[in-house]
């Protein structure tokens, strides 16, 4: 038990909470903006390596790392077009659709790597972004500008949901589409915009790995976190302030079995410890299920005229 | 523009469709060849004889294309009732760790029963094992309402883990030297070469006859014909009669139990023991095979041996011509998306204005 105790009262345990936190908030947004307007990005995952990729390649040749950033965010942007060509204008299964654009920007990434480095055996590297040492926060002052960035969106994600006009016009057209066009709003329109703003979202998510938690681009580092974010927005009733909760519980748990595996209390294989966060994520769903309010016209393909 | 449904949509378009967008993909896809510097030509070339040139790259195409069989079977009947199972990954790992539970060498022999039946036990217990691993999102699909595609993703993550354990533990080979392996299959057990010389086994047999199978129950079946008006809309299913949840619990054992002897199938015929890395992928691929074969079983074999040839035929073209492997997950990912489209366009005409 102490153990436990050694462990919540370090203060690096939160940071790194904190730190494995941030690509999931982002993700999750980028998520949640696309499912509030009715329609599943399961493109997550591959527009995670695609951001992560292209994000340090450019701060590789020579962008700053804001560039690097609004590049990844930009390709996010690009992939999230082609989704909503795919499942908003022509309608087709936003499943097949999202899983066939994380097939095609995961091995669009991996194939520009391998052109671009063809010999390397250890990954070229970037100096990433530096701590915040001239913040005064504890626990934050230890963060990147990016985790402030993931911060800061959850609020503004909030507000443009609930209190702006295009807020209103997105959750209309995740919630009734055919009443939506009755007042004149483009269903196309919105669901493509909201679509392109979540991707991007999902793409700085992915850069946040290779620009701030490491200075290199692996194979395989999303690692599934995509998938996560999908699974925290349900959880979360596909609200910012709970998304936010989400993700930070996700890390808690995900930093507590990292520090277990670490400690010598570890007990149990460390395959166990790993396991949990899928466990636990599993779990909340089936809690949440019952009162969960999915948006009404989710995964239903929407085309004019046709009912 | 806007989409207008055809009246009709000739048979020919529905064939064509396909290979007209593969064509273009490919046509595409040369761009990417010219980045990496390589000849177009050249390489496209040695991309099929690689894949289909000569009796050797076939049978390793054949090989190849036995487990993507199997998932993309497995794909095929789950996406025609929309149960959007993308957990075929974990199933053909849980299927594979149950045949080698039943017919593992473990303490150096193996279960004392004679091989035929235990050949059937292993498969059965493959089979089993997958389609317990899709009871349980499917179940919680119709029950609670709980997405099944989140849950069946993170199913995968858990079962790899799990597999790691196991190869970390009571499965572990103790003649590996440490090399994460189960111990391995009875050599009664293994399934034998169709081609002397070659990796390909009588698993082709084995996928081929559950494609056809798997046709005869979607079209001459009650079950099949549930399952299809449950795809087409559930709610008028249900209306008519259709008894949803049963029909969906089929539909996961069915789906989950492919995928499980994939994993089965591939130990007896090709690896004989388990690893981490059996798998690269098997499970996803077998969604875009279900869906480049327009979730029809006969055509989910030639899907596959098309997405084996790319993958196959890669690999000896990137020694050739020093293009990345990674060439043919685009091509099959781009074709995925180019065949959806095309295939839309068979049904749908594009009206500007």
């Amino acid at each position: 038990m102490s153990e436990f105790v050694d462990i919540l009262s370090n203060p690096a345990f939160w940071v790194a909470v904190l730190r494995i936190a941030t690509p999931l908030i982002l993700g999750t947004l980028g998520v949640l903006l696309c499912e509030r307007a009715g329609v599943l990005n399961l493109g997550i995952e591959g527009i995670m390596v695609a951001g992560a990729f292209t994000g340090w390649l450019a701060v590789y040749a020579g962008a700053g790392l804001w560039g690097g950033v609004l590049v990844a965010a930009l390709t996010g942007a690009v992939l999230g077009l082609l989704h909503a060509f795919l499942t908003v204008v022509l309608a087709l299964s936003q499943h097949v659709s999202g899983l066939g654009i994380t097939l095609l920007a995961t091995a669009l990434s991996y194939f520009g790597y391998r052109v671009s480095f063809p010999k390397v055996s250890t990954p070229p590297t970037i100096t990433p972004f530096q701590e915040m040492d001239w913040l005064v926060l504890p626990i934050l002052a230890e963060q990147t500008p990016l985790t402030l960035l993931a911060l800061a969106s959850v609020p503004v994600v909030a507000y443009i949901l609930y209190r702006t006009p295009v807020g209103l016009a997105v959750r209309m057209v995740g919630e009734n589409p055919h009443a939506a066009e009755g007042q004149g709003v483009s269903v196309v329109g919105v669901r493509t915009g909201a679509i392109v703003l979540g991707s991007a979202f999902m793409g700085v998510a992915g850069c946040f790995l290779t620009l701030s938690a490491f200075n290199a681009f692996f194979f395989n580092m999303v690692n599934g976190r995509g998938w996560i974010c999908v699974a925290l927005v349900v959880f979360a009733s596909w609200r910012p302030g709970k998304a936010l909760l989400g993700a930070l519980l996700f890390a808690f748990f995900d930093a507590l079995q990292l520090r277990l595996q670490q400690s010598g209390a570890a007990v149990l294989p460390y395959q166990m410890y790993l396991m949990l966060p899928y466990v636990l994520s599993i779990l909340a769903l089936v809690l949440v299920a019952r009162k969960a309010s999915y948006p009404q016209a989710l995964m239903k393909p929407y085309r004019k005229g046709e009912r | 523009m806007r989409l207008e449904k055809r009246q009709h949509s000739s048979p020919w378009a529905l064939v064509l469709a396909p290979i007209g967008a593969v064509a273009f993909t490919l046509l595409v896809s040369a761009l990417l060849v010219r980045w990496a510097g390589a000849p177009v030509g050249q390489t496209y070339a040695l991309l099929l004889q690689g894949a289909y040139g000569s009796v050797f790259a076939l049978s390793e195409t054949l090989t190849r294309a036995i487990p993507l069989m199997l998932t993309g079977l497995a794909a095929t009947v789950a996406f025609k009732a929309r149960l959007f199972n993308i957990g075929a990954e974990g199933q053909l790992y849980v299927g594979a760790l149950a045949a080698v539970a039943v017919g593992g060498m473990h303490d150096g022999t193996g279960l004392p029963l004679p091989p035929m039946l235990l050949f059937v036990l292993m498969m059965l217990s493959a089979a089993l094992a997958g389609a317990l691993l899709l009871l349980g999102p499917a179940l919680m699909k119709a029950r609670l309402g709980v997405d099944e595609v989140v849950t069946t993703l993170l199913l995968n993550f858990i079962v790899l883990l799990l597999v790691s354990l196991m190869l970390d533990g009571p499965m572990k080979d103790p003649t590996a030297m440490g090399w994460p392996q189960s111990v391995a299959l009875m050599g009664e057990l293994e399934l034998t070469k169709l081609i002397p010389q070659t990796r390909v086994h009588t698993g082709l047999l084995l996928a081929l006859s559950l494609a056809v199978a798997l046709w005869a129950l979607m079209k001459f079946t009650v079950l099949g014909f549930d399952i299809r008006a449950l795809g087409a809309n559930p709610r008028a299913a249900a209306f008519s009669g259709v008894p949803v949840t049963r029909t969906m619990v089929a539909v996961a054992l069915l789906s989950g139990a492919l995928a499980g002897l994939a994993g089965a199938i591939e130990v007896a015929g090709r690896t004989s023991y388990l690893t981490l890395d059996m798998s690269p992928g098997y499970g996803y691929s077998g969604i875009v095979i279900a869906m480049l074969a327009a979730l029809h079983p006969l055509a989910v074999v030639v899907a596959s041996v098309f997405v084996a040839g790319m993958l196959v035929g890669a690999d000896s073209m990137s020694r050739a011509v020093g293009v990345p492997t990674f060439i043919a997950d685009v091509i099959v990912a781009a074709s995925l998306i180019s065949v959806l489209v095309a295939t839309l366009l068979t049904q749908y005409r594009v009206r500007w204005k």
